[in-house]
C-alpha cells in the first residue's frame, strides 16, 4: 500500500479553481517530484497536503488514515512536515533550539516541570540536546548550534529548516523548492544531503523544484502539474520526454 | 555529578543573566534595609519600597506577554485590580478568623489564583485577535473590571455575604454586620501586610519562575509561536494552549503585584490613576523602556519611574519637565542607533539584539 495517497483533491478560492482533480500516489521509501510552471498550484498542494488550507473536495490518505481538513499540527503529528518557499526559522532562537522546537512532541515533560526544574526537566533537556546535536551534526550544523537562526548564512538556513521538520520523526517530508536561490555547487550539496537523509532518517519525500537538474538527477517519479491540473504523471525520464510537458514547461 | 551540573547550569548564559539579576536584586534590598534600620530613609522612599516592587511584578508579567508571546497587552491594570480586591476582600472578612500568616498566604494565592483565572477566560476570546485589535480589546477589558469595581458592594454579616451593584442600602445588612467592598470607595482597612522583604522575595520568586518558563519546553514553544506562528504549526505545536498558558501566567504575576499593593494601601480604590488604563500604559512604559523581552530591565525601569516623580518632589514645579526629559533619555539610551552602536562596543549587553538580527533577516 502507498504511503500517500491524494484522490481528486480540488480547492477553489472565491471563483478561482486553484487545483482541480489532483491525484497522486507515493509509495513508501519514495523520492518524488512535483514540477511546473509559476502559478501552477504546487505549493497550495503543499498547503492542503499540511492543512494550512482546507481543500474543498477530495481526500488525503496518509499511511490509511483519512487526514483531510485535520488542523496543521494533528497532521504533523500524523507523519507529514514541510519546508517553506520562503524560509520560516524561528529566527529569534538558537540553532539548537529551533530543532528542539522540533523535537517538542517527541520529548515530554509538563510546564510546571520546566518552571520548578525538577529532575525529569534536566533529564530530558539533556536527551532533547543529544538528539538535536545528533540531527544537527547530519546536515553538519552541529557547530553552529548556538548561532542566531537569522544570523546563519541562507543555504545553511535552508538545511535547518530540513533538519528542524526532521526532528518531528515524519514519514513525509515536502521539501518547498530546497534549492532555490543556491548556485550550482550548494545544488549538488543538496542533492547529496537530500540522498543521505532519506537514508539516515528512513523517510519518504515529495519535493517541489524548478532546478531540472536535481529533479533529473534524484527523483524517482514525476507528477507536473499546470493550470492547477495534473498535466502528466509517471516515472522521471517518461514525465521529462513527454512532449505535453516539453511544450508547457520545460520549452522546446 | 551535582557540582558539575551546577557549573553547566552557571555556563549558560541565560542563567548567568538571571543570576546578576538576584545579586542585585539582593544588593539593594540589603542596602535599603541598612538605610531604613540607620534611619536614613525618608518616609516618603520607605512608602514607595513596596509599590516599587508591586510595579515590578505587574511589569515582569506584562513583558511576559507582549516579549516572549509578542501580544500587546493594554489592560494588565485589569488583572492587577483583581488580584488587589480579591486577596483584600479575603483578608477583610478573614481577620481575627484566621490567623496573619496564613491568612495572608491564603490571600495571596486566592488574589494570584483568580487574577490567572480572568487572564485565562480573557484570553480564550482575546487571543483570536491579534496586533491592534488585540489591545483594544485588552483595554476595553480592564476597563471592565475596574468599572464593575467601582459599583460593587460587598458585605458580610450573621447571614452570610451581601451581594449589590446598586448602593450600600440594598445590601439589607443587619446592623453591626461589615461592609468589605464600598463602590467607589473601595475596600478600606486591609491589614497592611506587605512588607519589603515579603514583596523582595514575591518578586525574586517571580522572576526565577519566569526565567524558567521562557527556557523551558513551554517557554521555546511560546516563542517559537511568537516567531513564526504558521511554521509552529508545522512543527506540531498547538498554539491555543500554549498561548493560553503563558497569556494566564502573564496575568497571575500581574494578580501578584496587586496583592502586593492592595496589603500595602489603607484605602484600595480602583481609580484611573490605580488601575485604570493610565496604569496600564504605565506599566507598558515600564516594559518598553526597559526592554522588551528583559525582566530586569522591567524591574530596573519601574523602580526608576516609581521613584524618580517622588525624588524630584524638592523640584516642585519642574518635577514633570525633568521626569519626561528622562523617560525621553531612556528611550534614547536604548533604541537609538548610535547610542546601541556605543553599548556594544562598550560590552553593555543591548535587548536589540533581537531587532538587528530582524534586520540582518530582512537583507538577506
Amino acid at each position: 500500500m502507498s504511503l500517500l495517497e491524494v484522490t481528486n483533491l480540488g480547492i477553489s478560492f472565491g471563483g478561482l479553481r486553484a487545483v482541480d482533480e489532483f491525484n497522486i500516489s507515493i509509495d513508501k521509501g519514495q523520492l518524488y517530484g512535483l514540477i511546473g510552471p509559476n502559478g501552477a498550484g504546487k505549493t497550495t498542494v503543499f498547503n492542503m497536503l499540511t492543512g494550512i488550507y482546507k481543500p474543498t473536495d477530495g481526500k488525503i490518505f496518509l499511511d490509511g488514515v483519512d487526514i483531510t481538513g485535520k488542523r496543521t499540527a494533528e497532521i504533523n503529528k500524523a507523519g507529514i512536515a514541510r519546508t517553506f518557499q520562503n524560509i520560516r526559522l524561528f529566527g529569534d532562537q538558537s540553532v539548537l533550539d529551533n530543532v528542539k522546537i522540533g523535537l517538542h512532541n517527541s520529548f515530554e515533560y509538563s510546564t510546571a516541570t520546566g518552571i520548578f526544574r525538577l529532575p525529569k526537566y534536566f533529564a530530558t533537556e539533556k536527551k532533547m540536546d543529544e538528539r538535536a546535536l545528533e540531527i544537527l551534526s547530519v546536515f553538519g550544523l552541529d557547530k553552529d548550534a548556538d548561532v542566531l537562526a537569522s544570523n546563519l548564512p541562507y543555504g545553511k538556513q535552508r538545511q535547518l529548516e530540513i533538519a528542524r521538520a526532521l526532528a518531528t520523526n515524519p514519514k513525509l517530508l515536502l521539501l518547498d523548492e530546497p534549492a532555490a536561490g543556491m548556485n550550482p555547487n550548494e545544488t549538488k550539496d543538496l542533492m547529496n544531503t537530500i540522498a543521505l537523509i532519506r537514508k539516515e532518517f528512513d523517510v519518504t519525500i515529495l519535493l517541489i523544484e524548478h532546478d531540472m537538474k536535481l529533479v533529473s538527477g534524484i527523483c524517482e517519479k514525476l507528477t507536473v502539474l499546470n493550470f492547477g491540473r495534473v498535466l502528466s504523471q509517471g516515472e522521471t525520464s517518461t514525465v521529462l520526454n513527454d512532449p505535453e510537458v516539453i511544450k508547457a514547461y520545460l520549452g522546446e | 555529578m551535582k557540582k558539575i551540573n551546577k557549573l553547566a547550569l552557571f555556563a549558560n548564559k541565560s542563567n548567568q543573566r538571571l543570576f546578576t539579576t538576584i545579586l542585585v536584586i539582593l544588593v539593594l534590598y540589603v542596602l535599603m534595609t541598612i538605610l531604613d534600620g540607620t534611619g536614613n530613609l525618608s518616609s516618603l522612599m520607605k512608602g514607595l519600597l513596596v509599590p516599587v516592587c508591586a510595579y515590578s511584578l505587574v511589569a515582569v508579567g506584562l513583558n511576559l506577554c507582549v516579549g516572549y508571546l509578542g501580544e500587546l497587552s493594554l489592560g494588565h491594570a485589569g488583572f492587577m485590580c483583581v488580584g488587589a480586591f480579591s486577596s483584600a476582600f479575603f483578608s477583610k472578612a478573614f481577620v481575627g478568623i484566621i490567623p496573619d500568616v496564613p491568612r495572608f498566604i491564603l490571600s495571596l494565592l486566592i488574589g494570584t489564583a483568580l487574577a490567572a483565572l480572568f487572564g485565562f477566560l480573557i484570553a480564550i476570546p482575546v487571543l483570536r485577535l491579534s496586533g491592534d485589535y488585540l489591545a483594544i480589546v485588552t483595554l476595553a477589558f480592564g476597563e471592565i473590571i475596574k468599572n464593575v469595581i467601582n459599583v460593587l458592594y460587598v458585605g458580610v454579616d450573621s447571614q452570610g455575604l451581601h451581594f449589590s451593584m446598586k448602593d450600600m442600602m440594598s445590601l439589607g445588612m443587619e446592623p453591626g454586620g461589615k461592609i468589605i467592598i464600598n463602590g467607589a470607595q473601595g475596600v478600606t482597612g486591609t491589614p497592611r501586610q506587605s512588607t519589603f522583604t515579603i514583596s523582595v522575595v514575591l518578586l525574586l520568586l517571580a522572576i526565577v519562575i519566569t526565567y524558567n518558563f521562557v527556557n523551558s519546553r513551554t517557554g521555546r514553544a511560546v516563542k517559537a509561536i511568537r516567531d513564526n506562528q504558521i511554521a509552529a504549526e508545522t512543527v506540531g505545536l498547538p498554539i491555543t494552549k500554549y498561548k493560553l498558558i503563558a497569556f494566564t501566567l502573564s496575568a497571575a504575576i500581574a494578580g501578584v503585584g496587586g496583592v502586593l499593593y492592595a496589603h500595602n494601601i489603607s484605602s484600595l480604590t480602583a481609580t484611573t490613576n490605580t488601575f485604570g488604563y493610565n496604569m496600564s500604559i504605565m506599566i507598558l512604559v515600564y516594559v518598553v523602556l526597559g526592554g522588551i523581552g528583559s525582566f530586569s530591565g522591567s524591574i530596573i525601569a519601574a523602580t526608576i519611574l516609581t521613584l524618580l516623580p517622588e525624588m524630584l518632589r524638592g523640584l516642585s514645579n519642574y518635577r514633570m519637565l525633568i521626569y519626561s526629559v528622562v523617560l525621553i533619555m531612556l528611550m534614547l539610551f536604548n533604541w537609538a542607533p548610535g547610542i546601541l552602536k556605543w553599548r556594544e562596543a562598550h560590552g553593555i549587553k543591548n535587548f536589540k539584539s533581537i531587532l538587528k538580527s530582524k534586520n540582518t533577516k530582512e537583507v538577506q
